[in-house]
């Protein structure tokens, strides 16, 4: 099969990368670009563990095509914190405990930066539903749901 | 982990060009378009369908968008995301129940991806299909994907000639209510098909699409305030899951009596069944809790969910009388008092 060049940009760097047609972009950021913050749960669009942003809008990478990704701007979580300070909400995530084994936490905190960029002052509900493509099969979600308000309280939010 | 299986990727820039590569190809081998690839990619990672050529359609900008006609007909393009569908202003105002629908289809990150015309051309859905390889494998393959065994029969119903696979399509049942019609477009030209005649009771052969056609775009008649559409949908987690049942109902009211009333069941069936000779029950009397409750107990006893899906057949039986009571109640702007329970999931 011949190969294909991707050229998009990874986190706001430019990235080009000789792939083949039927690589996801979860294959492509974990095994070509080395990113392997990005996880793979299921493989098939029932955990969320493998969210990115692509353009902006929280996508499942383990069913999008590399080739999607093709001009386009993809952020992972390790584009989240800028520099080596942590995204607020990663820290709020550290602060309140949220993580027990940690698997789903990249997806959750991608799902969770996508939301409050679209809506800086979610609900409580608002919340639950932005992070509803997340499984986690560890916690209850509260503590997530707690530190995703708190941020979303400091940015003027009404949690 | 499950892996794509090789395949060649096209992606065409026009209506006609994908139109030509899907002719072209599918002459040769097994070829398949993609739109979000939400249905697609697991099925070919689980090796439910494996197209050796895959036509993107998402770079067909006439693919893309909503708008009217000066017939008052809006159309919608079949790449037109489940995200863009649900927040769209006019959907929402026209076509809540449609709106509503793609809304509820699985969860926000999928919605994004996943388009309307794809949720319209989902694969039928079983607990013996949707499977790894290797599970198949291992009960022996049925006949939906027989593999290389001739002889494959449906788990479900061992005795039966037909593949009993469901749709579960949230979108479908709507489409149905609202009379939407759909442009299909090959080659070799096209045509309008009306959605009650899109859908086929087999799960195998579920759609009156030929393999050479793409689905273009979805087309809605005008609809005024009179008319009232109503889409429940029924599931174990309120994010995620399939519909085990959905029900949508429209009714068209007078000042006080109802003047049509439509009503489509979704996920009990190979198609969605579209029940409406039931509903018109209802025509030219005033709307009464008895009346709906009479529908509701007939639909019950046409509803045959197989033990195919997730949850006890018999209680989503039960349950198809509740939902249709519920929705036919909903769209007649009758006011079941009691009813209180929660309708759906919480996040709906
Ligand atoms: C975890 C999970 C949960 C889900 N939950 C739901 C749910 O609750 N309800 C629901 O209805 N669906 C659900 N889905 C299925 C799917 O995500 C949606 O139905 C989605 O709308 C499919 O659209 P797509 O563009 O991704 O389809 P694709 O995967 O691109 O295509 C689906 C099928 O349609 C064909 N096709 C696509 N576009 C066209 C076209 N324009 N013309 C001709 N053929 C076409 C493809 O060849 C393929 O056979 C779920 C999927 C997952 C992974
Ligand atoms: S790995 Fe993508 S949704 Fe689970
Ligand atoms: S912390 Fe373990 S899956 Fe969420």
């Amino acid at each position: 099969m011949p190969r294909m060049i991707l050229a998009c940009t990874v986190n706001d760097e430019p990235v080009e990368a000789l792939i083949q047609p039927y690589q996801t972009l979860l294959d492509v950021l974990r095994d070509t670009i080395g990113l392997t913050g990005t996880k793979e749960g299921c493989g098939t669009g029932d955990c969320g563990a493998c969210t990115v942003h692509l353009d902006g809008q929280p996508v499942c990478s383990c069913l999008v095509l590399a080739m999607q990704a093709r001009g386009r701007a993809v952020r992972t979580i390790e584009g989240l914190a800028e520099g080596d300070a942590l995204h607020p909400l990663q820290d709020a995530f550290v602060r309140f405990g949220a993580a027990q084994c940690g698997f789903c936490i990249p997806g959750v905190l991608m799902s969770a930066a996508a939301l409050l960029a679209e809506n800086p002052s979610p609900t409580e509900e608002e919340i639950r539903y932005g992070i509803a493509g997340n499984l986690c099969r560890c916690t209850g979600y509260t503590k997530m749901v707690d530190a995703i308000s708190e941020v979303a309280g400091a940015a003027g939010g009404k949690a | 982990m499950m892996r794509l299986s090789p395949f060649t990727y096209l992606a065409p820039r026009t209506l006609a060009e994908a139109a030509d590569l899907l002719a072209e190809h599918g002459r040769q081998t097994p070829t398949m378009v993609v739109a979000g690839g939400t249905d697609l990619f697991p099925n070919m990672k689980r090796r439910q369908q494996e197209p050796k050529v895959v036509i993107g359609l998402r770079g067909v900008p006439e693919l893309r968008g909503i708008s009217t006609d000066r017939d008052g007909w809006t159309l919608i393009g079949a790449t037109t995301t489940l995200a863009q569908a649900a927040r769209d202003p006019h959907l929402g105002q026209q076509y809540p129940a449609l709106a509503h629908a793609a809304h509820a289809v699985s969860t926000p990150h999928l919605r994004t991806t996943g388009t309307l015309g794809g949720n319209l051309c989902l694969d039928t859905r079983c607990n013996y299909y949707d499977q790894s390889y290797h599970w198949r494998k291992s009960v022996d393959f049925c006949m939906k994907r027989p593999e290389s065994n001739p002889a494959a029969i449906c788990w479900v119903a061992p005795g039966s000639p037909r593949c009993w696979a469901v749709s579960s399509s949230d979108c479908a049942p709507v489409a149905v209510a609202l009379r939407a019609r759909f442009r299909l477009v090959s080659a070799a030209g096209e045509r309008i098909v009306e959605a009650g005649d899109f859908f086929r009771d087999d799960g195998i052969e579920y759609l009156a699409r030929r393999p050479d056609e793409i689905l273009a775009q979805i087309l809605l008649p005008p609809t005024d305030r009179s008319w009232r559409t109503v889409y429940l949908k029924l599931r174990r987690r309120g994010s995620f899951d399939f519909p085990i049942l959905g029900v949508a109902a429209s009714v068209k009211r007078g000042n006080s009596t109802v003047e049509d009333a439509r009503l489509v069941l979704g996920a009990v069936g190979s198609a969605p069944v579209d029940a409406t000779e039931l509903a018109q029950s209802l025509i030219g009397a005033e709307p009464t809790t008895e009346a709906v409750d009479a529908v509701a107990a007939q639909a019950y006893r046409g509803a045959r969910p197989l033990d195919n899906t997730d949850l006890n057949y018999a209680w989503r039986k039960k349950m198809a009388r509740v939902y249709v009571r519920r929705a036919l109640a909903d769209a007649a702007r009758l006011d079941l008092h009691h009813d209180s329970g929660q309708v759906g999931a919480a996040l709906l």
